[in-house]
């Protein structure tokens, strides 16, 4: 029972983060190696702004959310804009490039000690029993709440709203869709920003239960191939994504060995490349793209 | 015959000798040959501290060279390579911590290494392209990685494998100079073998395949043969490079060679400017120069003594805003703005070269 709720909530963090890449990836066929960064970052800033508004906790949280969004955006607007039109590898470095700079950002404002953004905010982090003796932390539950909602929301967006399904169009067919009047360039932001704001939403969410150091782009870098084995365009994929690169990585460090929990979700990859280089539930391009 | 500068006014070759001599003109054989002495010289005027870093430089070219032939060329993206280093410095280190094996075992052994591991890396590649083949690397990446940190946890050398000395005749070599000769030897036979790789066969059909995969096959290119060719001789070299640096460091360690380690190659061939043998060692001084630059500049600040603990942050930070400028602004790198001065000074007095065809 421990380790199905340990496989959900890992396939949660997985998930939340997987879909920012997907969001990126399938309106702009650009891939952001940066995410893990920017997930960071939005983790930190609730460091900063637990110190600005001390007291209301919401408030902060509420603030780090928003300025998370604009963040997205700046990114693009300064710098992923540039690269629109370029060859794809140069716009992967880009994010590469980015996701170095926000490291050293980072470090130096916030130091590599590990910092408890809970305790900054006052915020507890009690353990919940749940029916058939497993535990869960207050905010891994939160987690896999908002993660629910998330991908509620995100499906309903990209199905009936209106930039939603600009969104949409400019991913399958941006000269098209530049044709019919949509503005490319708005659209590409949003995806960032959308991207950066759930993003930072998992960094934040995964701080709150267990601290914050600045090696937590590796978790993002581990959720990765949860994206790329749904199908790096399927949003549905990287639902069942995350679940299978979690479960294969709960299971394997519990049966074989924790040293493995690193690599479980590269080997998965690997497969998958090997097998369905498209992923599950993605669309088959022809994958000379870049 | 060699002839004076031939560049501004066009160069007829009357003879295949010429057409093949890898040093064409008495220009180039008077820059070479000055340029030889300078980095034979270097060991003799340097301070330790200097000599290290050409060193470092010599190894990170030989790096460079391998990744530049693989995508610069053949036109394969890797973000694996740090593994291959890897690969290449805990072969050595586990040979010659268990079976006591000396240099002329580890290195071709390496190189074994270099060839098995080249064929692994690139069979994806057979199916992959572009960004898949990508990420495929970087997921070997951390697989090699994860098989060292296992054998370093396992074996109990936690902190690292020591690795001494590589013996000659009974006379271990553990003076920087001779070092920096042997390293010297090493990145001056890689780019040989490479330069002549992309001027024979090979060369040509990775470029065509870089161009365009289906004309090259078309052109009766065996695609996936040259593919696998170009991976395994690009990772048997970084392998090499790779056991040259355990015997240099006499320390192995899986912390060292981090997934930042592999940004930073293709960071040098990115920087040197793609598709240029000249670029990769460029960038690879470049990027291995530029922490102790940022590191120097930092104390020359008023208050450098206070900043002493940030110097690696500020340095990754800025690394990363090199890089972004690099691919923002300048796309051909730095042999762009090399070719760019040089034609300003070949054209002067004219600004622009003339059109290719306008000639009427």
């Amino acid at each position: 029972m421990q380790l199905f709720v340990n496989i959900v909530v890992l396939a949660s963090i997985y998930a939340l983060i997987a879909c920012g890449y997907v969001l990126i990836y399938r309106v702009s066929r650009v891939l952001n190696l940066a995410h893990g960064e920017l997930m960071m970052l939005g983790a930190y800033a609730v460091l900063a702004t637990a110190s600005l508004f001390s007291g209301h906790p919401a408030m902060a949280l509420a603030a780090a959310v928003v300025l998370s969004l604009v963040v997205g955006v700046l990114v693009y607007v300064f710098l992923m804009r540039k690269m629109t039109g370029e060859m794809a590898l140069a716009a992967i470095l880009t994010t590469v490039a980015l996701g170095i700079l926000i490291r050293g950002v980072v470090l130096l404002v916030w130091s590599a000690q590990q910092q408890y953004p809970a305790q900054a905010l006052a915020l507890p982090n009690p353990s919940l029993m749940l029916p058939g003796g497993a535990y869960i932390s207050l905010w891994s539950a939160a987690l896999v709440g908002t993660n629910l909602a998330v991908y509620g929301a995100l499906f309903g967006f990209l199905r009936f709203g209106r930039w939603g399904m600009r969104m949409r169009a400019a991913g399958q067919n941006p000269l098209l869709a530049a044709q019919r009047g949509i503005n490319l360039h708005r659209v590409y932001a949003l995806a960032w920003s959308l991207s950066t704001l759930t993003g930072a939403l998992a960094g934040i969410l995964m701080a709150l239960d267990s601290g914050l150091t600045a090696t937590m782009p590796v978790i993002g870098l581990k959720a990765f191939p949860a994206a790329l084995v749904g199908g790096l365009d399927s949003l549905v994929g990287a639902l069942f994504g995350a679940l299978i690169v979690a479960a294969a990585e709960v299971l394997l460090i519990y049966y074989v060995d924790p040293l493995l929990s690193d690599v479980v979700p590269f080997l998965v990859l690997i497969a998958m490349l090997v097998v369905r280089p498209w992923g599950l539930f993605g669309t088959r391009e022809e994958l000379d793209r870049v | 015959m060699f002839r004076p500068l031939p560049r501004a006014s066009g160069y007829f070759r009357t003879d295949y000798a010429d057409e093949i001599a890898l040093i064409q003109t008495r220009g180039e054989r008077v820059t070479l040959i000055v340029f030889a002495l300078a980095l034979v010289a270097l060991p003799f005027m340097a301070s330790p501290f200097l000599l290290d870093l050409a060193c470092q430089v010599l190894l990170a070219s030989i790096g460079a060279l391998s990744l530049m032939l693989l995508t610069g060329y053949a036109g394969q993206i890797s973000l694996g390579h740090a593994g291959l280093i890897a690969a290449g410095a805990f072969t050595t280190g586990i040979l010659s911590r268990e079976i006591n094996a000396p240099f002329w075992v580890t290195l071709p052994a390496s190189a074994l290494t270099g060839i098995v591991l080249g064929l692994i890396f690139g069979l994806p590649s057979l199916r992959l392209r572009g960004l898949y083949l990508a990420v495929s690397t970087l997921a070997l990446h951390f697989i090699v990685i994860y098989l060292g940190g296992e054998y370093e946890t396992k074996r109990g050398f936690s902190t690292g494998i020591t690795v001494e000395k590589p013996r000659i005749a009974g006379i271990a070599l553990n003076d920087g100079r001779i070092w920096y000769f042997i390293l010297l030897a090493f990145a001056v036979g890689s780019l040989l073998i490479c330069i002549n790789l992309l001027r024979s066969r090979s060369g040509r059909a990775w470029r065509a395949i870089h161009a365009k995969e289906t004309v090259a096959e078309a052109l009766g290119i065996g695609v996936a043969a040259y593919k696998l060719l170009a991976f395994v001789i690009s990772s048997a070299m970084t392998c090499v490079a790779g056991c040259l640096f355990a015997y240099y460091r006499g320390f192995v360690s899986i912390e060292a060679f981090d997934l930042f380690l592999s940004i930073q190659y293709v960071a040098m061939i990115i920087i040197g400017g793609m598709g240029s043998l000249l670029g990769a060692l460029l960038g690879a001084a470049f990027v291995t120069v530029f922490p102790y630059v940022i590191e120097n500049l930092l104390k020359l600040l008023p208050n450098a003594k206070s900043l002493a603990g940030d110097i690696f942050a500020v340095n990754y930070a800025s690394f990363g805003v090199v890089m972004i400028l690099f691919l923002i602004l300048e796309p051909l790198g730095l042999v762009g703005i090399w070719r760019r001065m040089q034609n300003y000074f070949l054209l002067w007095p004219f600004k622009k070269k003339p059109l290719a065809g306008a000639r009427k």
